[in-house]
């Protein structure tokens, strides 16, 4: 822990630089709610999705993305350097306590996560359906001609297909030595590539493995083609999309604040999530305007 | 400290790492064979130009700056662009994007070297060969050659050496070799591995910095007994 204090110190001046003073007395009933992110694609676009949200109701709101890993963005909200953070069930609880049991069950990793963020003056709001989380993916033409849908058919024919996905796959739990212990799948060889990145989908596209470890989220399984396996046995855990908030904002912000922040998780569905991916991963548009896009679609935004 | 040099030897001692396609043995063959390609490769280009520059004394200075971009571009650059080159070429991952980026690296140590070397051989005994009535080809072959073969070898040891060391960014387009132990090592933060794997490599760089080393003694022997035969 100790050596990411420089760095949340520097993120904490930052802040404080950025924000000017704000936020600490709003004048209007309404709080000023200062949003965080890490630092990927993914956590830009949500982001923008709860800030927008807000921003139609009437809520002032300082963007603060971009921050760094969530060993800074977590301190920083601990701290009151920002108000709301958008997180992972189950990454976020592996986070907050090394030895909790996250589950495959959503509502019960929701559970035990209101527990560690309690004692820490924070506050997690409804769960979105959408989930970010290992996948396990072939190609469109391995799956017809394996006639795969389900994690578990590959089980008998994995003995003669390579796997390929991050460099730490074999020692990991939702990973490699997942697969063989709750599926029983032992492939032919692993391939070492990154993590759910470029390497790993030009390897798949390009055959040189036959199955793939991306991120459920991840654009390229559409835009590619891939087909995405269904995780039947729950090996994976839920990495459901989760707001979390500052207590003393959410009790200020009080039932209007959360329902406008919970009406957005409500219609965040992985299928959602993967399309807003593609059109920032993909497509190089603004998050900004995507984000805009989907409220408006979604009817949150008029 | 003490800890760590521990588990690092640890590391070395446990037999599972001596075996299959994650061994040493495995990783280090691997090593070698793509080190020796890229050298080998960029040895059948450079030999025969540094030669022919050399003996004809023309354009060396034009060549040898070009071939120095491959040491002034970062190998870590050439190997992304290998990567989607040989992605476009369907050769795959690992190996080829690798060997694109070590063939630029090897290339400018053996062209100079060969370069300067022909070009230091004394003009004296050239003349001589020449005027015993040798033809061109017979005293590139049997006077500039040999006499030059010393700085040829050295030439080739820096490649070779640059090779080795460099060889481990393949780990980072998915190729095999001891790279791979760096890589995993610091994915998995198991840091006996990365340093066991680093110390194969340094101790590979210096046997191959050794290997070349005793024919370029040699060399330098025979090299100078060949001028008084004539």
């Amino acid at each position: 822990m100790r050596r990411f204090l420089p760095v949340i110190t520097i993120t904490a001046l930052l802040i404080a630089a950025c924000g000017g003073g704000a936020g600490t007395s709003p004048s209007a009933d309404k709080p000023i709610v200062r949003i965080g992110s890490t630092n990927f694609s993914e956590q830009l676009i949500v982001g923008e999705l709860y800030a927008q949200v807000l921003e139609a109701g009437g809520y002032k709101v300082e963007r603060k993305f971009n921050l760094g890993a969530r060993e800074v963005v977590l301190p920083a909200l601990e701290s009151g350097q920002i108000d709301l953070e958008v997180d992972y069930l189950a990454t976020l609880l592996a986070f907050l306590d090394k030895s909790a049991q996250g589950s495959t069950d959503a509502a019960a990793t929701a559970k035990t996560l209101d527990e560690k963020l309690k004692a820490k003056n924070l506050v997690q709001l409804d769960f979105a359906p959408a989930v970010d989380q290992n996948g396990i993916v072939v190609t469109k033409d391995t799956a017809t001609r394996l006639n795969l849908k389900k994690v578990s058919d590959l089980t008998a024919v994995a003995k003669d297909l390579t796997f390929g996905g991050p460099p730490e796959c074999p020692n990991r739990e939702f990973c490699a030595q997942g697969l063989e212990k709750v599926y029983g799948i032992k492939f032919k060889s692993f391939r070492p590539l990154d993590v759910g990145g470029p390497l790993t989908v030009t390897a798949l596209e390009g055959k040189q493995i036959d199955v793939a470890l991306l991120f459920t989220s991840d654009a390229n399984i559409a835009v590619k083609g891939f087909v995405l396996l269904e995780d039947d046995k729950k090996l994976q855990l839920s990495d459901n999309v989760v707001p979390i908030l500052r207590k003393d904002i959410a009790d200020k912000g009080g039932s209007d604040l959360r329902s406008r922040l919970n009406d957005v998780s409500k219609k965040l569905t992985t299928a959602e999530l993967t399309e807003l991916n593609k059109q920032v991963g993909v497509d190089k548009k603004d998050p900004k305007d995507v984000a805009k896009e989907w409220l408006r679609k979604q009817g949150l935004l008029k | 400290m003490i800890d760590f040099l521990a588990s690092v030897v640890a590391w070395f001692a446990d037999p599972a790492h001596w075996r299959g396609e994650d061994g040493i043995p495995t990783r280090l063959f691997e090593h070698v064979q793509l080190s020796g390609a890229a050298v080998a490769i960029a040895a059948a280009i450079a030999l025969p130009l540094g030669l022919y520059l050399g003996h004809t004394g023309r354009g060396g200075f034009v060549a040898i700056n070009v071939a120095n971009l491959g040491r002034a571009l970062p190998s870590l650059a050439l190997i992304a662009l290998g990567l989607v080159a040989s992605i476009a070429l369907g050769l795959g991952l690992g190996f080829w994007p690798t060997l694109f980026a070590l063939v630029p690296l090897a290339l400018p140590p053996i062209l100079t070297n060969t370069f300067v070397a022909v070009r230091a051989v004394d003009r004296d005994i050239i003349e001589a060969a020449r005027g015993m009535g040798l033809r061109e080809t017979q005293i590139l072959r049997e006077v500039e050659l040999p006499l030059a073969l010393p700085l040829i070898l050295g030439g080739l040891r820096t490649a070779a050496v640059n090779v080795v060391a460099t060889a481990t960014l393949g780990a980072l387009v998915a190729g095999g070799a001891l790279g791979r132990y760096i890589v995993d090592g610091l994915a998995l933060q198991e840091y006996d591995r990365l340093f066991a794997g680093a110390l194969l490599v340094a101790v590979l760089a210096m046997a191959t910095e050794l290997a070349f080393g005793i024919p370029a003694a040699r060399s330098r022997y025979s090299g100078s007994a060949r001028p008084s035969d004539l």
